[in-house]
């Protein structure tokens, strides 16, 4: 898998899937792919992904993630060395 | 993972029962309806004292919300309520069941504005919780060539210009699977699959649990049925909160043999455990279709099976109240019935522990653009003490005017006792109970959040937190 070996890369939680990372709001996930870090994201912190990403490997609906900055549309999105991910829950309704 | 947020409380000294009155509902009923309450007679004197004494259950109501889950648990005499609670703060909790098989295990499905669906178990009443393993979902489709998402990332770098823009339905890649979006309806397994539970999701999709509800597997019978998504009404219809799969019904006599409803898509009916399925429709009106007599693409809004007849179905439908007794196929509207000031339609139904002819249904103003409230904000729930033939309003201790009263179908339960007592939650987030079958009603508890569904469960006492 392209970059396996990258990072590891600072990742912003958002206070939604904090209770997954043990109220910890920044963890550190390796992988040169979104896919990458997330498959990572998830053997540390079973469960998590589920809540970001659904069955067809789609980013949810209202959750963004942004890859250095700039908003990643699927799970191919590159990560840098160095690259921070951020993940945002952003306006899901009242 | 969420906690429970309830903390253990001493418990009081169970009180005694008062003894039980008789109800104007054992009165006029036909010859078998009484050798049924006879019966149920004969099996509560043979029991421990349902409410009170040593080894007395409670009851406790199961409430999901817009924000979160609650549990009440009621005293002996089922007037006053212990709130218990937030669970899932801040979560849609579309149902939470306790499983009637050991009477400790409660099931939740809860997700988020954000966060995807998943389910939650509980083995101690809802002291702590743990999320499944493996939430439901559908199988993964494969995207075409080129196309690959998730696993297998292509050389091509995926990252769009800033834009800020939320995702569209697709926004994660090319698939276009179905995802599922909320685990609607729980349903406990037949009595003789312990650890097994049932799920209905949004969109249309029905899982099944053998672990108590840690791993989830979809019943592909169902989910991959050839007439598939034309289970949806023509014109691919769906309900604001989308293609719901609910009342997921089980014959207690059979394991195999299943009910389970779609809305919008119609009923349908399993015998060898969700591998082939039927339509169940006729009789019943689909009056927003072109063709009302389509065999499905139906709208029921909660169907019912009564657990000592299971040849009995009672139906609210978005086209009306129905009964079918099997073998029968054609569904009676029952609800012709009913006032035409009031009308035959809603969406909870609620049965009658003991007495199949005994049913509840909260009438709802489904005329012009169907505000869905009480008809002319006069809240009233409707008997029939004679299998639809009849029906009486109760709307004893209601508001008599001015109270616009939405129950959405999940959210009106009974519980086992003698009288039975009744349950309904509000979308204006007010409970209300009845301690005598629906002649007078008092309010239990106002300010929840938007209540999506309410459990009538039995535990025992000692059981409680």
């Amino acid at each position: 898998m392209t970059g396996e070996a990258a990072g590891p890369h600072r990742v912003h939680i958002p206070s939604p899937l904090r209770s997954y990372t043990a109220g910890r709001a920044e963890v550190e996930a390796s992988g040169g792919t979104l896919a990458a870090i997330l498959a990572d994201l998830e053997a540390a912190f079973a469960g998590i992904r589920f809540r970001m990403i659904d069955e067809q490997d789609r980013i949810r609906p209202h959750i963004l993630i942004f890859v250095a900055g700039r908003p990643a549309r699927d799970l191919r999105a590159r990560v840098e060395p160095g690259d921070e991910v951020q993940i945002v829950a952003a306006l899901s309704g009242g | 993972m969420p906690k429970s947020r309830g903390k253990s409380k001493q418990r009081k000294p169970a009180r005694q029962r008062a003894a039980p009155v008789p109800s104007s509902a054992q009165r006029g009923l036909g010859r078998a309806a009484k050798v049924v309450r006879a019966a149920a007679a004969r099996a509560a004197r043979a029991s421990t004292s349902l409410f009170g004494g040593e080894g007395s259950r409670r009851v406790v109501l199961l409430v999901g919300t817009r924000k979160g889950a609650w549990i009440l648990v009621g005293d002996a005499e089922r007037r006053r309520f212990r709130v218990e609670g937030p669970h899932f703060l801040g979560c849609i909790v579309n149902h939470v069941v306790l499983d009637p098989r050991d009477r400790r295990t409660l099931l939740a499905s809860a997700k988020t504005g954000h966060l995807g669906p998943t389910v939650y178990h509980s083995t101690d009443l809802g002291r702590t919780w743990a999320e499944a393993v493996r939430p439901p979902a559908f199988p993964k489709v494969a995207v075409a060539a080129g196309a690959t998402a998730g696993d297998s990332p292509s050389e091509t770098a995926a990252v769009e210009p800033a834009s800020g823009a939320a995702n569209g339905p697709d926004g994660g890649g090319a698939s276009k699977g179905r995802a599922v979006d909320a685990n609607f309806w729980l349903t406990p397994g037949h009595i003789s699959q312990p650890e097994v539970w049932w799920a209905g999701t949004v969109p249309h999709g029905l899982f099944r649990s053998h672990d108590g509800g840690v791993t989830w597997d979809g019943i592909d019978g169902f989910n991959r049925n050839p007439a598939g998504v034309s289970w949806d009404a023509p014109g691919f219809f769906s309900t604001p909160d989308g293609a719901i799969t609910h009342s997921v019904l089980i014959d207690p006599r059979d394991a195999d043999h299943m009910y389970v409803g779609l809305s919008i898509g119609g009923l349908f009916e399993t015998r060898d455990g969700g591998v082939h399925w039927t339509p169940l429709n006729r009789g019943v009106a689909a009056d927003f279709l072109p063709d009302p007599t389509v065999p499905y693409g139906h709208d029921p809004h909660c169907v019912a099976l009564h657990p000592k007849n299971p040849d009995r179905l009672y139906q609210a439908n978005h086209c009306g109240t129905y009964r079918l007794d099997r073998p029968g196929d054609t569904w009676e509207r029952i609800g012709r019935n009913m006032p035409k000031e009031i009308g035959d339609i809603g969406f909870p139904i609620v049965l009658h522990p003991r007495d199949p002819d005994t049913a509840w249904v909260f009438p709802m103003d489904g005329t012009t653009v169907w505000p869905r409230t009480s008809p002319g904000g006069r809240p009233a729930v409707y008997r029939t003490r004679d299998a639809g033939a009849t029906w009486e309003r109760q709307d004893g201790g209601l508001p008599k005017g001015q109270g616009w009263f939405t129950v959405k179908r999940q959210a009106m339960a009974a519980d086992a006792g003698d009288p039975v007592g009744l349950y309904f939650g509000t979308t204006s987030g007010e409970i209300w109970g009845s301690a005598d079958e629906g002649r007078t009603w008092r309010p239990i508890l106002a300010h929840l959040p938007q209540i999506l569904s309410i459990a009538a469960a039995e535990v025992p006492a000692a059981a409680l937190p």
